[in-house]
Formats: structure tokens, C-alpha cells, sequence
């Protein structure tokens, strides 16, 4: 059925409000996005990584899920994950589940628990073909103990392990693509997606990868005002930066073939998306020209590759 | 009626995971534990079980499977060894922490560095804190049996704990011994279904699991946990009066071997035991009151038993197969004499060997030198060094 945002906003918030996230993150309205391609009758087991999505929402006696939830710690959410599911077809082929109702595996882990501590964990889930979906909600540094450096967090931007100095100009390494390591697992999904316009994207794809059976991935950008920098209204103006400027394509590739669902008709300069950010403030400076053209060059150079992928995949 | 066969250890321990049919078995391979999913994984590919085995990247991910597939409700169960079981620690007090029943078998050998694939206890001693239940097993009889006990143990209402149940890399784990099975449809009756009070896939009552726990809650639940393993010891004495009805096979907390009279004994786990008991035989043929003490489980600590196992004897050996690195003595020797200080047995001489680290082999010439030992001190009425080391090369220096 094709979505409907009047339909979707209908849908309970499976995630309750109340919980203590910042105002203007992006998290929480990531993960309320992505419960929505949920369908109602359908029970979930939610895992998360330790970080801030977990420790602002389930701190005992309270818990703002809806749906079961289970947390381990910081780098094992997908093979703990796994675990339920595993436990879910054990359980169900030897009928101790109703055989009639369905439960849904969903992992969320932010870009430390995903791209670095957990890669491995994450792999492996994927790899075996849990049917589950794993989410990173990717904010770009290790938010949660105070905005170190991951390997998510993009070229030049100040975080307090990669600090903007006067020899060393913040990060000086190029952000992994995590996207595309898992896109090389050769899952049946893969999806990039931020909460922008209408959520059309991110809860489409949502619901895709959920109601994909076997492993499926989502790569969701979510902004931090805190680590980023920018006016806690501004969230949904960052995430559209984001995506008009190709810093972060939305796109998918299904069964090894690439989808890019969005191109922009007016692709911005990467500044645009810079320029309300505190953590590249010092890339504004006069003689710091550089690392915004060495920026916008890989800005660039990946978006040709993606297109690339796309005419490749799709090729006759 | 029972099935007599010859099996090694692991052969032993993965024809127990069979007869249980767990819901999930998740494990990574490691020396000398591997044959034990190696096995399983048979059972489930011909279908003599119906469990999902899940054959992680790691033992850390093994772990988290372990925990993720508990909290769902499942019977969960996997295997491990030294560095496998090193890097399943954070997960460990995870699993205990959460109250989540599962066994696993932990075939010991020494942890790294360097490297060695050898048996020594350095790797579930090193967990002894985790707030796993552990069972040390002498024999292939032992660890099949432990192993069937464990899980009625852990899901017991009074516990919901992990248990490990140990037994000796190679020595154990490899060797070849006669061993009297439990029928099948026995086993399955034994253990019982899981039904688990609360768990994620519960739809009609969805659950959370691992909050963030601050200062105003962690203390009591961990406390509730300490309990939990205080409750294990009634419950491992029941499930193994039960078990001692259905098969005549008797366990206790701690087993005592001529320690009625005896004047010298040893405090030894595992299958050192095993070459102890024919150092005892030929010594009682010499009229040496000789005697041994092997404790069934390390966690919970059986202290009173020991305590009162040991207040007649004249001097007492405490045989650690671990270094307890820490300047005093190994973890049995520091465990055994707080508990008989604890239970006023402060009359005998208690003296400590390190032995057998890294696999090194131990003879019945070698306990014998710690029999010989005790008599020497209680000669001199004292103990000039009580931290020795037992086979160490060139002594200590």
C-alpha cells in the first residue's frame, strides 16, 4: 500500500513520550519512524545498544517501549538480537508461541555501538541471516560520553577527541561507509534513510526491511544538537541539508540492486549542511577554504559512485 | 535401565545437550571445548533435536546470543574454554546479573598469555565472581551428569542463575571412559519443560530487560542476586537427592574420600582428584591416614562442609590448579582457609600448591610429595612457606 502520512501518523506511538532524550534529537523521532512500518497487530522484540537511545529510555523502573525490549551492552545488540530470534523459531517450531501471530526483531544501535565497538556482532548477525533489522541511528561521534570521534564522524569536524586545534584541524580521517560494508554482505536489504519531508522514505523502508524475511540493515542519519551544534528547532532543516546536498543519499539496494530514491534537481554545496554546525565552525575561517572543497570532492565522488552502482545493477 | 558405552567427556556433555534438546545452542569454536558444538551441531543436521543453533562470529557474540535467547524465554545452553571465556566477561555478569538460566560447559584450560591449549583451572577460576554457579566434575560420568543437573538448577525459581559445569581440558574432555548414560525419555522427564515466569516473547505481557539501573535500585538487585546463588546450595542438594533416586549415582557439595580418620588430606577439583585417590590407597596400604576432599562446586562456596570435613586432620593441602597471581596464594587456598577460619577450625596446618598450570602432567610421584609434606610439617609443627608450587622446575626461587 503506498504511504499515506495522515494514515501513518494514526498509528500509536510505540515508543511513548516522556522518555529523556534532548530536545531536537534526532533519535527518538528515528526510532518512532521506523516502530511505525510495524503493523499494529504485530508484537516486536526491540533491542539497543548501550547509548543515549537506551539509557534515556529505559531507566528502571520506567520504560518508554511499548513493545518488549532487551538490552546488553554497548557493542553486542545485533547477536543478542539474534539470540531472541533464534529463541522466536526454536520456540515457535515446537509450539510453545502461538503459531498464528507474529513477533518482529528490531536492533538499534547508534554509529558507536554500530560502525565501531559492535561491527563485529553486527556482521555476524547479518551474515547468518537473522530474520531481523538492525538500525543504526547514526549521529556522527560517541554522543552519549561527550562527542569522541567514531569512524562515522565526517573529515575536519570538531569532537572532543579530534578537537578543532591549531596544528591539527579536527578529524583528520574520512568517515567508514557502513552503508556499503553491509550492502557487501549480500543481505536481501539494505537501506540509507533519514526523517525528512513527509517520512515517507524512512518509514517505507521501514516497513520493507522489517517485512523482509531474513537480515536487512538501515543506515538512518540523526542528528545530535549537542555534538553537531545547531538550534534544537532546526532538526528537520539539518536532515533535509543532509539529503540536498548528497552529503547523505537515500537510497536502497534490494537483493544486490541499487535504488538511489532521491536526486536532488538542485544538488546544494556541501557548506549549506556545514554552515549551521558548531563542530565545522573553523572550516569558515579565512585560509580554511581547503576543507570544505577536500569535503565537497568527497561528497562528490560518492555520489557519482552511488549512481554508478545504480546504472550498474540495474544495467540489462 | 541404564546404557552403558565408552565416550570422552565432550562426547559425554554434547549426548547430555541432545537428550535435553535445548530451544538454542549458540557457540564459537576454541580448544579444547569445540567438539562439544561440533556434536550438537550433528544432532540438529540430522534431526535428532529440534534446536536453532546459532554458530556465532565469537564467543563474546555466543555469550550475548546466550543472554538475547534467555531473555526470550528459551532453554539456552553453549560451551567454552579459556580465551573463549575471557571474552564472553562482560556478558557473563550480564547473564547472572539478568537472572537468566542457561548452562554451559566449561572445558578448563589454561588463558592466555602465553599461549597454551593446555588444562589448568585459570579460566573459570577467573570467572569465579561472575556470579555463574559453578560444578567441577572429576570424571566423563561426573560432567554428563553435572551437565543434566545444571539445567534444573539453574531454572529453579529459588536460583535463575547461569551454571557452568567444568571439567578438564584433554584430561577429561578427550579421554576415552566407560560411562552409564540415562536413557532419553529419562533425561527429558528429569529436566522437565522450561516455562519461564516472565520473558520478551510473552506478547500478552511485553517485558524490558537490562535497564539503566542507578544508585537508588542496582544495590538491592544485586542483592536479590547474591540470594539467588545463596538459595542455589538447598537446590543443588534436592536436584541431586533426585537424581541419586533415579539413578543411584550419589553427589554431594563436597565428596569425601578416607576422611573419616584421616590425619594428612588434600583439598583437590577435578581429575586430579582422580590420581589423588590411588595416592591415598597405596598410603592407607602403608598405614598413612591419607584423605581427600573434592568439592562439587566452587560457587556457591560449600566453606562449612570443607570446614568440617577438615577440623580433625592434622594438616591439609589446598591444590589450586590456578595462580592466583596476587602474592598469597591461589583462589581454592584463599576460599578453603577464610572458610575454616569462618567456621573456627584454626588447629591445622594448611599449606597451598600451585600445580599442573599450563597442563604440566601431575604423577601420583608428585601428590605423594604433598603427603609426604604434610607429614613433615606437622613433624615441625609449623609452616615456613605455605604458597608452594608443586612440579615447578628448578623449584621456586
Amino acid at each position: 500500500m503506498a504511504y499515506n502520512l495522515k494514515e501513518a501518523i494514526k498509528k500509536p506511538n510505540r515508543l511513548s513520550s516522556g522518555h529523556r532524550m534532548c530536545a531536537g534529537c534526532g533519535a527518538p523521532v528515528v526510532a518512532n519512524a521506523i516502530l511505525r512500518g510495524l503493523k499494529e497487530e504485530d508484537h516486536a522484540v526491540i533491542g539497543s545498544a548501550t547509548g543515549c537511545l537506551e539509557v534515556s529510555t529505559f531507566i528502571y523502573p520506567y520504560t518508554a517501549w511499548k513493545d518488549s525490549f532487551v538490552h546488553s551492552a554497548f557493542e553486542n545488540a545485533g547477536a543478542t538480537v539474534a539470540g531472541a530470534e533464534a529463541a522466536y523459531k526454536a520456540m515457535k517450531r515446537k509450539g510453545k508461541l502461538p503459531a498464528d501471530k507474529d513477533t518482529k526483531f528490531i536492533a538499534f544501535g547508534g554509529d558507536g555501538g554500530t560502525y565501531d565497538i559492535g561491527l563485529q556482532s553486527l556482521s555476524g548477525a547479518m551474515e547468518r541471516g537473522h530474520d531481523m533489522v538492525y538500525v543504526c541511528y547514526d549521529n556522527g561521534a560517541y554522543m552519549n560520553t561527550g562527542i569522541q570521534r567514531s569512524s562515522a564522524t565526517p573529515r575536519f569536524a570538531d569532537t572532543t577527541t579530534s578537537p578543532a586545534g591549531k596544528v591539527v584541524p579536527g578529524k583528520q580521517q574520512k568517515r567508514k561507509d557502513l552503508t556499503e560494508v553491509i550492502a557487501n554482505h549480500h543481505i536481501p536489504y539494505v537501506a540509507q534513510t533519514a526523517a525528512i519531508g513527509n517520512f515517507s522514505d524512512i518509514t517505507t523502508k521501514a516497513e520493507k526491511a522489517i517485512y523482509t524475511e531474513g537480515a536487512a540493515f538501515l543506515n538512518v542519519l540523526a542528528p545530535c544538537p549537542r555534538g553537531w551544534g545547531y538550534n534544537t528547532e532546526d532538526l528537520m532543516i539539518i536532515n533535509k541539508l543532509a539529503v540536498e546536498t548528497c552529503y547523505w543519499p537515500l537510497y536502497e539496494v534490494v537483493d544486490g540492486k541499487y535504488t538511489v530514491n532521491y536526486k536532488p534537481k538542485n544538488k546544494l554545496p556541501v557548506s549549506e549542511f556545514l554552515k549551521p554546525q558548531k563542530r565545522f565552525k573553523h572550516l569558515f575561517k579565512e585560509g580554511n577554504e581547503w576543507m570544505i572543497e577536500e569535503l565537497q570532492k568527497e561528497v562528490d565522488e560518492r555520489w557519482e559512485r552511488l549512481l554508478e552502482l545504480e546504472r550498474m545493477t540495474n544495467a540489462e | 535401565m541404564s546404557i552403558r558405552e565408552r565416550l570422552s567427556g565432550n562426547e559425554a556433555v554434547a549426548n547430555a545437550m541432545r537428550q535435553i534438546n535445548p530451544d538454542v545452542v549458540a557457540a564459537f569454536p576454541i580448544t579444547p571445548s569445540t567438539e562439544v558444538p561440533q556434536y550438537f551441531s550433528t544432532f540438529v543436521n540430522n534431526g535428532s533435536v529440534d534446536t536453532e543453533f546459532v554458530p556465532v562470529e565469537s564467543e563474546h557474540s555466543a555469550m550475548s546470543a546466550c543472554v538475547g535467547a534467555a531473555a526470550a524465554g528459551a532453554r539456552v545452553m553453549t560451551a567454552t574454554s579459556a580465551n573463549g571465556l575471557s571474552l564472553m566477561w562482560e556478558v557473563l555478569y550480564i547473564a547472572s546479573s539478568l537472572r537468566l538460566p542457561m548452562v554451559m560447559a566449561c572445558v578448563n584450560r589454561a588463558v592466555s598469555g602465553p599461549l597454551n591449549i593446555h588444562n589448568d583451572h585459570s579460566d573459570s577460576m577467573g570467572a569465579r565472581d561472575s556470579g555463574w554457579v559453578q560444578l567441577y566434575c572429576e570424571t566423563n560420568q561426573e560432567a554428563y551428569d553435572n551437565f543434566i543437573m545444571a539445567t534444573r538448577i539453574a531454572e529453579h525459581k529459588d536460583v535463575q542463575l547461569p551454571v557452568m559445569v567444568c571439567y578438564d581440558g584433554f584430561i577429561t574432555s578427550h579421554s576415552i571412559e566407560n560411562i552409564e548414560l540415562i536413557e532419553d525419555d529419562v533425561v527429558k522427564n528429569f529436566v522437565g519443560e522450561y516455562h519461564p515466569e516472565h520473558y520478551l516473547l510473552n506478547r500478552e505481557e511485553p517485558i524490558a530487560v537490562g535497564p539503566l539501573d542507578v544508585q537508588p535500585y542496582l544495590f538491592e538487585h544485586k542483592y536479590q542476586q547474591a540470594n539467588g546463588m545463596r538459595n542455589a546450595a538447598k537446590v543443588i542438594k534436592e536436584v541431586s537427592e533426585e537424581f541419586e533416586k533415579l539413578t543411584g549415582r550419589k553427589y554431594e557439595f563436597i565428596e569425601k574420600y578416607q576422611m573419616d580418620d584421616a590425619e594428612y588430606a588434600i583439598v583437590v577439583l577435578n581429575s586430579t582428584a582422580g590420581t589423588a585417590k590411588a595416592v591415598v590407597d597405596d598410603l592407607r596400604a602403608k598405614g598413612v591416614k591419607a584423605g581427600l576432599v573434592k568439592p562439587r562446586m566452587f560457587r556457591p562456596f560449600p566453606g562449612k562442609e570443607i570446614a568440617e570435613a577438615l577440623k580433625n586432620v592434622k594438616a591439609v593441602a589446598i591444590m589450586d590448579k590456578a595462580d592466583g597471581l596476587n602474592g598469597v596464594g591461589g583462589p581454592l587456598f584463599t576460599d578453603v582457609t577464610s572458610a575454616m577460619v569462618v567456621n573456627g577450625v584454626t588447629d591445622v596446618k594448611v599449606v597451598n600448591y600451585i600445580y599442573g598450570i599450563g597442563g604440566r602432567d601431575v604423577r601420583t610421584t608428585d601428590i605423594e610429595k604433598v603427603y609426604s609434606d604434610l607429614q613433615e610439617i606437622e613433624a615441625a609443627g609449623k609452616v615456613e612457606d605455605p604458597y608452594r608450587y608443586l612440579g615447578l622446575k628448578g623449584g621456586r626461587a
